[in-house]
């Protein structure tokens, strides 16, 4: 278990650059997200901390010491690969011993720390199969014990959960968390599926294009997006460009089109400062309310519903205020509104952030 | 429409009789106790493979092509593993014009190939030698080995060799560990190919042997332009089995090892 940094990595091949300079510090037992969508250069970094790509510029310490020179197979990683990478000549049991048989274990001790792995990701049996008389979400245990029965000093997680179908990945996202905080190792977790990353992560690194967005836990890159990639990204914003008429220590005063003057909390909009700004109003706090209904607190306008994009639990409207289209992500109650009604939409602008323009 | 399909599968049945008709032929007159090496059959004997065992000449030339069969098949096995390997794991520059290059023999007809090989030694100003016959059979053996192997390797994902790294597998140890067994079976096959068609070849052996040097075939050839004797019969049978027979074998124990490693 120790704390990864990564200090001025540059990545290039040949003449494009897939990782622009980043320095990240992963403390020691942090559970640590690389979010972004593909291409963004998530998947590059990781490589480059497990030792299957060499950084083209800048140092990779682990514990303290640089491993730039420092082969895969001595820098003592768990990964787990999105396609299992299970040994498909071997079984279960020899799967998880693998990563043993290289380390100084005396012989006798081998079985039992297997099992224990086995136990650990809640498949004690299964130790005499063979990979393929298993499901996808149990190989993906079995790869996860190969991984963590080495102890070792970082787990490497490469989108390990976006081959399983959808209700499993959710099991599996709960499995993954419990399992690292049992062992507290520093893990580094890859996805572009945001709502892993909310779930999972203390810190989620938000990147795109080769570079990092945003820092901060699931919480901070959520309610407080450092850039419009951000805001987007990690749910469906609306963004609208107006201008920041005052700023003091409690709120920035933003003046945007159709909902007009809106108090955004000031340490939601650390950046802006008077002229030009852009508003974050996130979908689901905009809220469709029928004409007339009680809007205390809360910054309003008239609107039309264009499109009503049914979810069953939720409901996803597009709807028309002024000369501008919004999204809307609301809770249903009752019946959604129809295309075509005329609402009332507010929101309140504590739950708003404010970009520099 | 039926009878169209009745007309194909006569069709077939001629052409398979057509091909396999001399070979039971040969193997039915291997029994023949006859003096002849034709027909009538006059009584079942085993008396011509007695011959043949007792024959020095053509147990020289088995003794020679076993010896050259394996030595192919391992040098060419070895060759073409390690060339699949460069080709398909590592950033060769000209990996395709490479990889055209060690295909190529197929391609080109067997005599030329021969003729080639022995104007350069000529050139050269080498003589003909048993190592230069081995070299010829490694030649035209290889891109069967290559494309055998080439193309388990490709279905070998890499992950697995990088989880094997990762868990402290050095790249030698991960190659024994994981990369060889899983394309076993391939490499078997290879291995296989190289032994039976180094085995049965004729062309190039003519061209490349040394005098007073004779394998299977070309004793065969030799003794046939004397005359037909009953004991080429006993001869042929056993090359057929041999050579189809070990190619079965080779091929029910790859698919039990591939039945066990799953893939």
């Amino acid at each position: 278990m120790s704390t990864v940094i990564l200090d001025k990595i540059v990545k290039r091949f040949g003449t494009f650059t897939a990782v622009h300079p980043t320095n990240l510090e992963i403390p020691e037992g942090t559970f640590l997200t690389l979010l972004g969508p593909s291409g963004c250069g998530k998947t590059t970094n990781l490589r480059m901390i497990a030792g299957l790509l060499d950084p083209t510029e800048g140092e990779i310490r682990i514990g303290g010491k640089s491993v730039n020179n420092v082969p895969i197979h001595k820098r003592n990683l768990g990964i787990v690969f999105q396609n299992y990478a299970l040994f498909p000549h071997k079984s279960v049991a020899d799967n998880v011993a693998f990563g043993l048989k290289y380390r100084n274990i005396p012989s006798s001790e081998i079985p039992g720390r297997v099992q224990k792995a086995l136990d650990l990701v809640q498949l004690p049996d299964v130790g005499d199969r063979y990979p393929k008389a298993l499901s996808g979400g149990q190989q993906q245990r079995i790869a996860l014990a190969r991984a963590i029965v080495i102890e070792p000093d970082v787990l490497l997680l490469d989108e390990p959960l976006s081959a399983l179908d959808a209700n499993l990945r959710e099991d599996m996202r709960v499995e993954l968390k419990r399992i690292q905080d049992q062992i507290g190792v520093t893990t580094v977790f890859v996805t572009h599926d945001q709502s892993e990353a909310l779930a999972m992560s203390d810190q989620i690194v938000v990147m795109s294009a080769g570079r990092v967005e945003q820092v901060g836990t699931p919480e901070e890159v959520y309610n407080r997006p450092a850039s419009e990639f951000v805001a987007n990204f990690l749910g469906a914003s609306n963004i609208i460009e107006g201008k920041c008429t005052g700023k003091d220590a409690e709120t920035a005063a933003l003046d945007v089109p159709v909902f007009g003057k809106v108090p955004v909390p000031a340490d939601k909009a650390p950046h802006v400062s008077e002229g030009a700004a852009k508003l974050v109003l996130r979908a689901e706090k905009l809220l469709l309310m029928p004409q007339g209904a009680d809007t205390t607190g809360m910054v309003t306008s008239e609107a039309v519903v264009e499109t009503v994009d049914y979810q069953g639990q939720t409901v996803r409207y597009f709807i028309r205020a002024g000369d501008r289209q919004f999204q809307a992500i609301n809770m249903i109650d009752g019946h959604p509104f129809a295309e075509g009604t005329t609402v009332t939409v507010g929101f309140r602008p504590i739950d708003c952030a404010g970009l520099p323009g | 429409m039926r009878w169209g399909w009745h007309l194909i599968r006569l069709w077939s049945l001629l052409v398979y009789g057509f091909m396999f008709l001399p070979v039971a032929v040969v193997v039915l007159l291997s029994f023949n106790a006859s003096q002849f090496g034709s027909f009538p059959m006059t009584g079942f004997s085993f008396r011509w493979f007695v011959e043949l065992w007792n024959n020095d000449a053509i147990m020289r030339a088995f003794r020679t092509s076993i010896v050259l069969g394996l030595l192919t098949a391992v040098i060419s096995t070895t060759l073409g593993v390690l060339a699949s390997l460069a080709l398909v794991r590592y950033k060769v520059p000209g990996a395709n014009a490479i990889s055209t290059l060690l295909i190529a023999p197929i391609l080109v007809p067997e005599v030329v190939l021969a003729v080639a090989l022995l104007l350069f030694l000529n050139f050269l100003g080498l003589h003909k030698s048993f190592t230069l016959l081995l070299f010829g059979h490694v030649i035209f053996t290889l891109p069967f080995v290559i494309l055998v192997v080439q193309a388990r390797l490709v279905s070998i994902r890499r992950d697995v060799e990088e989880a094997a790294m990762s868990l402290g597998a050095s790249p030698v140890q991960t190659f024994f560990q994981i990369t060889l067994p899983l394309m076993l079976p391939a490499v078997l096959a290879g291995a296989l190919f190289a032994f039976t068609i180094s085995f049965d070849d004729i062309t190039g052996t003519l061209f490349w042997k040394p005098g007073g040097v004779e394998t299977v075939p070309t004793q065969i050839f030799a003794m046939l332009r004397n005359s037909i004797s009953p004991e080429i019969n006993a001869l042929g049978t056993v090359m057929i089995v041999m050579t189809v027979g070990l190619p079965l074998i080779g091929a029910a124990i790859a698919r039990q090892l591939a039945r066990k490693s799953g893939t």
